[in-house]
């Protein structure tokens, strides 16, 4: 099992908060990994590091078996796409524009609308759900409607990896599960997937590897139906709960047992 | 929302229908501002004879149109272009509609500087460039390394261009109120802007600067725009934020400085053109084209006005540009308010 | 993921009551240093007596007919600006927002540009009254066009503040009389206005003061946003005009007495903030306190920096306030403030 996204021995602070400690991590290529855990347990931080939004002050986080700091920020792109958690669109922009937004790895000075670039858009606005909104302005939208569309973005950057952060935020029940189906089918077509998700159950369901971590640390990793029993939610989570496999799929499924 | 798409082989474009209408219309109401700053003066000149005088006919009303206004109606079209981009920089990098290049504390500075030529120099023309240069210079410096701890952030800027500002036009105040009455007129003079009296040698430098700041800047339009998305999804999409900030600072410091250094400080073209323009061509974030169309609209305009509105003496640009500046910032904000 | 942020916890009063008399203490003491001190420096002692028990000596007529006075207009015009940055802050929701971006100067400046073209400030308090009617109008067209966001409110001051500066300024370009009379004006001080009759904006300044306390409780809900405001019961557009109101008459009263003095009404609210939490009463009386201290303090400095002559206490202000906000902003980062 290969992985060119890694982390070693990765340190990561906020200010004067150190968030993770000597942390190490191989992303395997061509799977779904799942990142669970506590609230301020690293989650975010760790993916940030992967995309260069956070400076590890000990440690790396690498790529083909380089820091990531050291690539171009245009190549990086095109390699690893982001999804960050609460996103910020300017005024007035509208649907279409902003998913397009998500071409720039891709573009250079004289060639800013390439017949790559109007596919690759149609086609993840068309994956996203979101091509009937296309020319409406993104602020009058939804928030699940506006997750959507950053969604459309990062698809549209057509990376072989994808990190998301919370992807499923704010999206209603069904929506959720749309997007984690379309996640497994990018992973069916050889992408590379990893997401930070809250919901155990959907992670246990939809991971072929999951990572657990806990106030920086990974407690376990591996595929879901091997890691997951109550020991470790009560590990991770302090939450005692009976472990059973879900009727649809047999994946181990999370019961609360207050 | 239609929009026209050209491509051949690998060079591609794309421009979205509004702004596309927006830039021709901007376009021609430049031109238009620019012959009849031609024509206007002392007497007035008709489109015919203004024609004739720019391919070259000799004569006396040819030599003013040719010497006199031709240069001072440049001047309003590429300065006002230069003050409303250098707005439009700002606005983007602190994230806020009130970003201007005085944000950074330039506008003051350069006063400081034009201050110290006028009241402790003996307040020559040269004096006064240099000293509003270098006072606006050192001035957005002192700001951005002040501003620089771990990065530069928006917020950190704007706080600290409020604080040097403050103490700055404080200082400049105490200046005019000590100095004599004739020098602090003069001054104040100086602080209101002017184009009166712009000729061709004023002009080769700025314009030379100017151009290549311009260009410098297009080079790196995309990737300004597309750091409007904010630093996480820009940083993430390619954009190499650190280095394409400093690079912004620099030639927004560069255009306002210049301007300045000829025509002195002239308020809210750099405040106002970012946002009427934005307004008007519909597009999202700060985007620098409307802005620098905008920009020399309302200076050229401005100027007109200046020199038509109680002439024959001719008002201070930069009291007009403020004024109508922000009579039609007010409106657009009534206008917004009762849309919503 | 932002969490709502509750309103102050109670059990912090008695910490910030103990705090507010140390502060009333140490403004009794500059109060008493600044009258104390001066062209001619008076012992303490006897600044005491002649407050107290007058016996017509020169010293007793210094302290009690010209620097009484001055620190008098002090006390007001610091704790006028200080309460108004409060408000101002609270309402638009702005750390960074002060008094001045509502077009208090310069609709005040605009008004004694005009009001000298066309004669009228030769009256004793010529200027005073055109100053104040300046800073309401050009208050209440902010508050007209602004009205509906923070933002907005924001904008249209500057907007307004612009074209009333570039008005002014061409206005006194073409008549040099009212450029001289206005450069004397626009930097704000104390010195002169002694003789000036101030009673009038120094009480407006008491009774918008005791507004703004009352006022307090019901910004608090504001502060938290319009739609928790609703659910607490509070008439959210009857208390913001009220609270500009109040602006309106502290700001417009302290720059018609003194003109105008930057970073008061910024930095005093930042400062209060450290000591009161986010409880708008707490923050209007430290505010009422500490901005005289501010004051006075400048006020002192500016008389005895230069060997010969004064400082105008605008200046002192803005080189006092303007390091402390970069060593903060430096030192905390943005965010806090």
């Amino acid at each position: 099992m290969t992985a060119r996204l890694t982390a070693r021995d990765l340190t990561l602070r906020y200010g004067d908060r150190v968030v993770s400690t000597r942390l190490s991590l191989d992303v395997p290529d061509g799977a779904f990994t799942a990142v669970v855990g506590p609230n301020a347990c690293g989650k975010s931080t760790l993916l940030r590091a992967f995309v260069r939004l956070l400076r590890p002050t000990g440690g790396a986080a690498l790529f083909d078996g380089r820091a990531v700091g050291e690539y171009p920020g245009k190549e990086l792109a095109r390699a690893l796409g982001f999804l960050p958690q609460e996103p910020v669109a300017p005024e007035d922009v509208r649907v279409r524009q902003l998913v397009a937004r998500g071409r720039f790895p891709h573009q250079s000075l004289l060639s800013t609308w390439s017949v790559a670039d109007e596919e690759a858009v149609a086609e993840a606005m068309d994956a996203a759900g979101v091509t009937d909104l296309a020319d409406r302005p993104v602020h009058e939208l939804s928030g699940g409607q506006r997750q959507r569309v950053w969604v459309a973005l990062v698809l549209a950057q057509r990376t072989p990896y994808l990190l998301l952060d919370e992807p499923t935020s704010f999206l209603d029940i069904t929506h959720q599960y749309q997007l984690l189906e379309l996640l497994s089918r990018l992973r069916d077509q050889g992408r590379t997937v990893i997401a930070v998700l809250h919901d155990i159950n959907q992670a246990c369901r939809y991971a072929d590897h999951l990572v657990a971590l806990r106030d920086g640390r990974v407690v376990a990793e591996g595929p879901p139906s091997r890691v997951v029993d109550a020991a470790l939610v009560d590990k991770v989570f302090d939450l005692p709960c009976v472990v059973v496999p879900d009727p649809v799929t047999g994946a181990p499924m999370v019961v609360p047992s207050f | 929302m239609t929009a026209l798409v050209l491509r051949r082989g690998p060079v591609s474009f794309r421009v979205e229908r509004r702004t596309l209408v927006f830039t021709a219309a901007a376009v021609l109401v430049i031109l238009g501002l620019g012959l009849l700053g031609l024509c206007y003066g002392a007497v007035w000149a008709s489109p015919a004879k203004v024609f004739a005088a720019l391919s070259g006919s000799s004569g006396g009303s040819g030599v003013v149109i040719r010497d006199w206004r031709l240069p001072r109606v440049l001047s309003g079209v590429v300065f006002g272009a230069a003050l409303g981009v250098a707005g439009a920089i700002f606005q983007g990098i602190t994230r806020n509609p009130l970003g201007s290049p005085d944000v950074i504390g330039l506008d003051s500075g350069a006063y400081t500087g034009a201050l110290i030529a006028l009241t402790v120099l003996s307040g020559t023309s040269a004096q006064l460039t240099t000293g509003s240069v270098a006072g606006g210079v050192v001035t957005a410096t002192a700001v951005y390394l002040l501003a620089r701890k771990g990065g530069l952030s928006g917020l950190r800027l704007v706080v600290i261009g409020i604080a040097v500002n403050a103490m700055l036009t404080a200082v400049n105040s105490w200046i005019v109120l000590r100095a004599e009455l004739e020098v602090a007129i003069a001054a104040g003079s100086w602080s209101a802007g002017s184009l009166n009296g712009v000729g061709w040698d004023d002009l080769a430098i700025p314009f030379a600067v100017l151009a290549m700041l311009l260009v410098l800047l297009a080079l790196r339009s995309q990737a300004t725009h597309q750091s409007g998305l904010g630093g996480e999804v820009a940083v993430t999409t390619g954009v190499g934020l650190e280095r394409l900030r400093l690079h912004l600072v620099l030639i927004g410091v560069g255009c306002t400085a210049t301007v300045t250094a000829v025509a002195g400080p002239i308020a809210f073209v750099a405040l106002a053109a970012p946002q009427i323009g934005r307004r008007l061509a519909g597009a999202p974030g700060v985007p620098l084209l409307p802005a620098a169309l905008t920009g020399a609209a309302l200076l050229q305009g401005g100027d007109l006005l200046a020199q038509a509105l109680l002439a024959p003496v001719a008002l201070p640009v930069g009291v007009v540009s403020t004024a109508i500046g922000g009579c039609y910032l007010i409106w657009l904000l009534t206008k917004e308010v009762r849309r919503t | 993921m932002t969490a709502v942020q509750a309103a102050p916890a109670r059990p912090r009063s008695g910490a910030r009551g103990g705090w507010l008399l140390l502060a009333l203490a140490v403004l009794a003491a500059v109060a008493v240093l600044s009258l104390a001190v001066g062209a001619h420096a008076i012992a303490p002692a006897g600044v005491l007596r002649a407050l107290l028990e007058p016996t017509g000596s020169s010293d007793d007529l210094v302290v009690r007919d010209i620097r009484a006075p001055r620190a008098l207009l002090a006390v007001g015009a610091g704790a006028a600006l200080g309460v108004a940055g409060v408000l101002v802050q609270v309402l638009s929701r702005n750390p960074l927002a002060e008094p001045g971006i509502l077009g208090v100067s310069t609709g005040a400046g605009f008004a004694i540009t005009i009001g000298s073209a066309l004669g009228a400030t030769t009256a004793a308090a010529g200027q005073l009254v055109l100053a104040v009617v300046g800073s309401v109008l050009a208050m209440a067209l902010v508050y007209a066009v602004g009205r509906r966001s923070p933002l907005r409110l924001v904008l249209a001051g500057v907007a307004l503040s612009s074209v009333l500066t570039g008005v002014s300024l061409g206005l006194r370009l073409l008549l040099p009389d009212v450029f001289d009379e206005y450069r004397f004006w626009v930097v704000g001080s104390l010195a002169g206005r002694e003789q000036a009759p101030t009673l009038l904006p120094l009480l407006a300044i008491a009774a918008a003061l005791l507004g703004a306390l009352l006022l307090g409780r019901q910004l608090n809900a504001v502060a938290l946003g319009e739609a928790v405001a609703h659910t607490l019961g509070v008439n959210v557009a009857g208390v913001r005009t009220g609270a500009l109101v109040l602006i309106t008459v502290l700001a417009g009263a302290a720059t018609a007495v003194a003109g105008p003095i930057l970073f008061v009404g910024l930095i005093v609210p930042h400062l209060a903030r450290r000591v009161a939490g986010g409880s708008v009463p707490w923050l209007v009386a430290f505010a009422a306190v500490l901005g005289p201290v501010l004051l006075l303090v400048s006020d002192t400095v500016a008389r005895v920096l230069l060997p010969v002559g004064e400082v105008p206490v605008a200046v002192v202000t803005a080189f006092l306030g303007g390091p402390v906000l970069i060593w903060a902003v430096r030192r905390y980062g943005a965010a806090p403030l």
